[in-house]
């Protein structure tokens, strides 16, 4: 694009200024989520949840990072030594990676280069894709290589339940792409900020995408690998400390990942009132529907008990993929008589 | 299969309709060092050692509650009343008494049997200590301040048991 125009010391200053905001803001995002969680879920439970570190418990999520640095790394004897220190990182980098092209503001731009998305590449969607089923190797290695029974059948079923759920993503997402006609996230984005949202063109897809994203979060009433009644602590049941956090921060990474995805493809991504006027308007709509999104999780987890795995994946097999076929097949047909895009 | 779908999905909404009023009632929890809650009627909690109204020692050091505990808790040391400077209206006191706190399993025993309405168990719940030996309680920590200081008479009924 303006590539030439723009120094490249520029662009490298600005993409790393990107890098390092979008970093710091996920993990804090990431840290607050966990006390948010604890907060919610405790009014929805008549409690009142973490509030005596600092006002309203807010330095909560210091006081649990400091806990757990403090604590015995713990490696078991068995355990294979390599695989297990890489599978938290694994975990952590697919949950990082994948916003890396999440359009979270309108295209500002600063000397040519975009400033709210830290990478448009035409094949955006891809990447998604990709990258987030990256974080099932984090999960099934970090339980094979615990060499403990609860780490591994945590690990197995994570995968299979991962690999089931995408099928249903997958092709909840086909339905965005053509309508589309894209896979550059800031083009789809942009079309359905001219247009409408993408969620009422696709209702099906957009209620199929909420269900896989959710099972693929592995959070609750699909929270299979961590069933805390009958694995102890599922794939990470091994891990302490640092390594564990992790995971935990890993978790909750890629649910606001999947929470920016659904916002990007579904819900107009920064798309709202009066963008057009103030474009940093924006970047709070993106965060705000990010935010409904996790509450939406946590909800879900106040009200629903864990499913079984067979109900797991019947539903996920019987279920959401034909509906998701269905889905895909009317949209096509539609796409195809409408001549659109 | 879609028609099941269907119902579970409806059968979802609903729940979360009813997790979600939740939301909004205000939340039980009691905010337990500064907020306090009175115990009912019945509770049995540590114990005091009354004293009559004009300020004399309720206790005879007849024993009967020391042997009465099943749990070996109370210790009771009797010694003569003095003639001059009687200490209580008998013709023996207790010249040391002590209440393992860690021993007791609060059963009020102790209470029921004493003859002259001297040990009672108040509504104080908060018996907790750092060692073993502060949670040995002697006499001069169970014995009333005052007259009524325990706020228990065994001569009148507690609660009907429900709790408020
Ligand atoms: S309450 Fe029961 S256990 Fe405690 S001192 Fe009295 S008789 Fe013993
Ligand atoms: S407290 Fe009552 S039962 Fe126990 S020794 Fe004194 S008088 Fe006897």
């Amino acid at each position: 694009m303006t590539e030439t125009q723009t120094p490249t010391w520029a662009f490298g200053l600005i993409t790393l200024g990107k890098g390092l905001a979008v970093l710091v803001g996920l993990l804090t995002a990431a840290a607050y989520l966990t006390w948010l969680e604890r907060r919610l879920l405790a009014r929805f439970q008549l409690r009142l949840g973490p509030n005596r570190v600092g006002p309203f418990g807010l330095l909560q999520p210091l006081a649990d990072g400091l806990k757990l640095m403090m604590k015995e790394t713990f490696l078991p004897q068995e355990a294979d030594r390599a695989v297990f220190l890489i599978a938290p990182a694994l975990s952590m980098l697919a949950a990082l990676l994948a916003f890396a092209v999440i359009p979270f503001g309108p295209p500002l731009e600063l000397w040519g280069v975009k400033l709210f998305q830290l990478a448009d590449p035409d094949v955006g969607v891809l990447f998604v894709l990709a990258v987030s089923s990256l974080g099932v190797y984090g999960v099934i290695l970090g339980g094979w290589a615990s060499a403990s029974k609860y780490s591994l059948l945590g690990g197995l079923r994570s995968s299979a339940q991962m690999i089931s759920y995408e099928l249903a993503v997958g092709l909840a997402i086909v339905g965005v792409i053509l309508l589309s006609g894209t896979l550059r996230l800031s083009e789809i984005v942009a079309q359905q900020a001219e247009g409408v949202w993408n969620v009422f063109l696709q209702p099906l897809g957009f209620l199929l995408f909420v269900i896989g994203g959710i099972a693929e979060t592995n959070r609750a009433p699909f929270d299979l690998p961590e069933a805390e009644h009958e694995l102890v602590g599922g794939f990470h049941t091994e891990y302490a400390g640092m390594r564990f956090a992790s995971f935990f921060v890993a978790e909750y990474g890629h649910m606001v990942v999947m929470a920016s995805v659904a916002t990007t493809l579904f819900l107009g991504g920064w798309d709202g009132p009066f963008v057009e006027q103030a474009p940093l308007l924006g970047l709070l709509w993106f965060a705000l529907k990010v935010f409904a999104f996790m509450f939406l999780f946590i909800w879900l987890r106040a009200t629903l008990p864990r499913v079984r795995y067979d109900q797991l994946m019947s539903l996920g097999w019987k279920v959401l993929i034909p509906l998701a076929l269905l889905n895909l097949t009317l949209t096509a047909a539609g796409v195809a008589a409408l001549g659109a895009s | 299969m879609p028609v099941g779908a269907l119902e579970g999905l409806l059968q979802t909404l609903k729940g979360m309709s009813i997790t979600f009023k939740y939301l909004f009632v205000p939340p039980v929890t009691v905010q337990y060092p500064e907020e306090k809650r009175k115990a009912p009627p019945r509770f049995k909690g540590r114990h005091y050692l009354r004293l009559w109204a004009d300020g004399t020692e309720r206790c005879i050091a007849c024993h009967l509650c020391e042997i009465v505990c099943p749990a070996n808790a109370i210790h009771v040391v009797d010694a003569p009343n003095p003639k001059t400077n009687p200490i209580s209206k008998s013709h023996r006191y207790a010249a040391d008494f002590q209440i393992n706190m860690l021993r007791c399993i609060f059963v009020g025993d102790c209470e029921e049997v004493c003859p002259v309405d001297c040990i009672v168990l108040s509504d104080d719940y908060e018996v907790s200590g750092y060692t073993r030996e502060e949670l040995i309680y002697t006499k001069d920590m169970l014995l009333e301040k005052h007259p009524g200081a325990s706020g228990r008479d065994p001569m009148v009924k507690r609660g009907d048991g429900r709790m408020e």
